[in-house]
């Protein structure tokens, strides 16, 4: 339970730190607020040789509410986020998920970027900025650019950045008028990786479901309104399409029978608080 | 831009308890392990190591977290508080301290620590806490005796104590 050894790098500039992950590529692990990683590095299940901190980078601590999104840069930490004035005024499903991300004392330390960039299939932050339709901002050597959340997780922990890439921002867009959002999630404790975690964003038009910790990444699916007589049907075909398995802590049926049950409660909720 | 090398310690820095500190670490020494076995501050004790238990948690710039989940060297120069630093003389508990003496508030006292760290944190923020936020923030930490709820009759009693003492300060 102890790290293997590496080389610390703590970047003092932005560049400097583009520097690093051009030189070392793979070989490089990104450190933002750790509680990703650094359990990962004491059951030696990651052993970067070079861990590079990026905590100390000037000008990444930002929160930017403005132009339609919430735009969180690479060192604000969860806690943070949760504490922004207004922050379900602006987007209600990100300042309902935040509680349910681990402990008040991980998300002290814990990143919303670090938490997006580990993509770990049951949590909550990939999973809201994919039912939102989020972005991701990546930057490196190379240049800039721009991910589709729904594009950039592709599997258990693992995402379409590149090795020399650093995720700058995150974008949350802001509610819209009209539209609803609700977040539910079943965990056998509080804190505990969630069994079955759902976002929903309900308008008049349309309703769409997110659904972690059941595939091997969020996903999500347009559905019909609350309240239309299909809806039940849908939500059967969506459950038996995310591929449940059975593990540790819940059996596939269970977890298809959470996202039925659960999924059409977080659309009720959703369409039930539009605004 | 500092690189610090994987075989080779170095010289790290911070305030514990209001007082600089500073010994050698290798880049991969945890937190936790710099605080007991460089610094000798065995209060903050170790658990799990990876962030479940809260055990070891301390208080890093004046917010609870836990001390296995950090390295040392990522601390450079932050405050530090543990479990030595709630006492206000080496004869005298702090007023929490005292509220887990008299509710039995701990049997083997092994998770005690790091449960302090965390409720002197919330406490001091939220002097009106609800037994509703106390739970939700105890989550955060297991204690195998299982005796959460003297745990948090402890808390609620220091809360009150708190206000108390705020009126007649």
């Amino acid at each position: 339970m102890k790290p293997a050894a590496f080389d610390y790098v703590r970047a003092e500039s932005l560049d400097e730190a583009l520097d690093v992950l051009a030189a070392e590529g793979a070989d490089a692990t990104i450190l933002a607020g750790g509680q990703t990683l650094v359990p990962m590095l004491n059951m030696r299940m990651a052993r970067p040789r070079v861990v590079l901190d990026i905590m100390r980078l000037p000008g990444l601590d930002r929160i930017d509410i403005a132009e339609g999104a919430i735009r969180v840069g690479a060192t604000v930490r969860q806690r943070a986020l949760e504490r922004q004035a207004d922050l379900g005024k602006h987007q209600p499903l990100l300042a309902a998920a935040l509680p349910w991300i681990g402990h008040a004392q991980t998300r002290n330390r814990g990143t919303v970027c670090g938490s997006v960039a580990n993509a770990d299939p049951s949590a909550e932050l990939p999973l809201v900025l994919v039912a939102l339709r989020g972005e991701i901002e990546l930057r490196s050597r190379r240049g800039a650019r721009r991910a589709a959340a729904n594009a950039f997780f592709t599997g258990i922990m693992s995402t379409e950045r590149k090795d020399d890439e650093l995720i700058e921002a995150v974008s949350f867009p802001t509610a819209h008028a009209g539209a609803g959002y609700a977040f539910r999630e079943i965990g056998r404790r509080h804190g505990d990786f969630a069994i079955v975690a759902c976002a929903a964003v309900v308008d008049t038009h349309k309703a769409r479901l997110a659904i972690g910790g059941v595939a091997d990444r969020p996903i999500l699916r347009e559905l019909p309104l609350p309240g239309s007589a299909d809806l039940t049907d849908a939500l059967d075909a969506f459950a038996a399409d995310l591929d449940a398995r059975d593990d540790l802590h819940a059996t596939a049926a269970y977890r298809r029978a959470l996202v039925r049950r659960l999924g059409l409660q977080t659309l009720q909720e959703a369409a039930a608080c539009r605004a | 831009m500092p690189r610090l090398m994987a075989a080779s310690s170095h010289r790290v820095s911070f305030t514990l308890n209001g007082r600089v500190v500073s010994g050698e670490a290798e880049p991969r020494m945890l937190l936790s392990d710099f605080i007991r076995h460089v610094l000798g501050a065995t209060g903050t004790h170790v658990g799990c190591e990876h962030g479940v238990c809260g055990a070891c948690t301390v208080q890093i710039d004046g917010a609870p977290a836990r001390s296995c989940l950090a390295l040392a060297v990522q601390v450079e120069g932050a405050d530090i508080r543990t479990v030595e630093g709630l006492a206000p003389a080496a004869d005298r508990l702090s007023p929490l301290q005292n509220a887990f003496r008299d509710n039995y508030g701990l049997q083997c006292g092994f998770c005690t620590p790091g449960i302090l760290m965390s409720l002197d944190a919330l406490l001091d923020e939220r002097p009106n806490v609800s037994e509703a936020e106390i739970r939700e923030f105890l989550s955060g930490h297991l204690c195998r005796c299982t005796g959460y709820a003297s745990i948090v009759k402890s808390a609620l009693a220091a809360a009150r104590q708190r206000r108390e003492d705020r009126v007649y300060a």
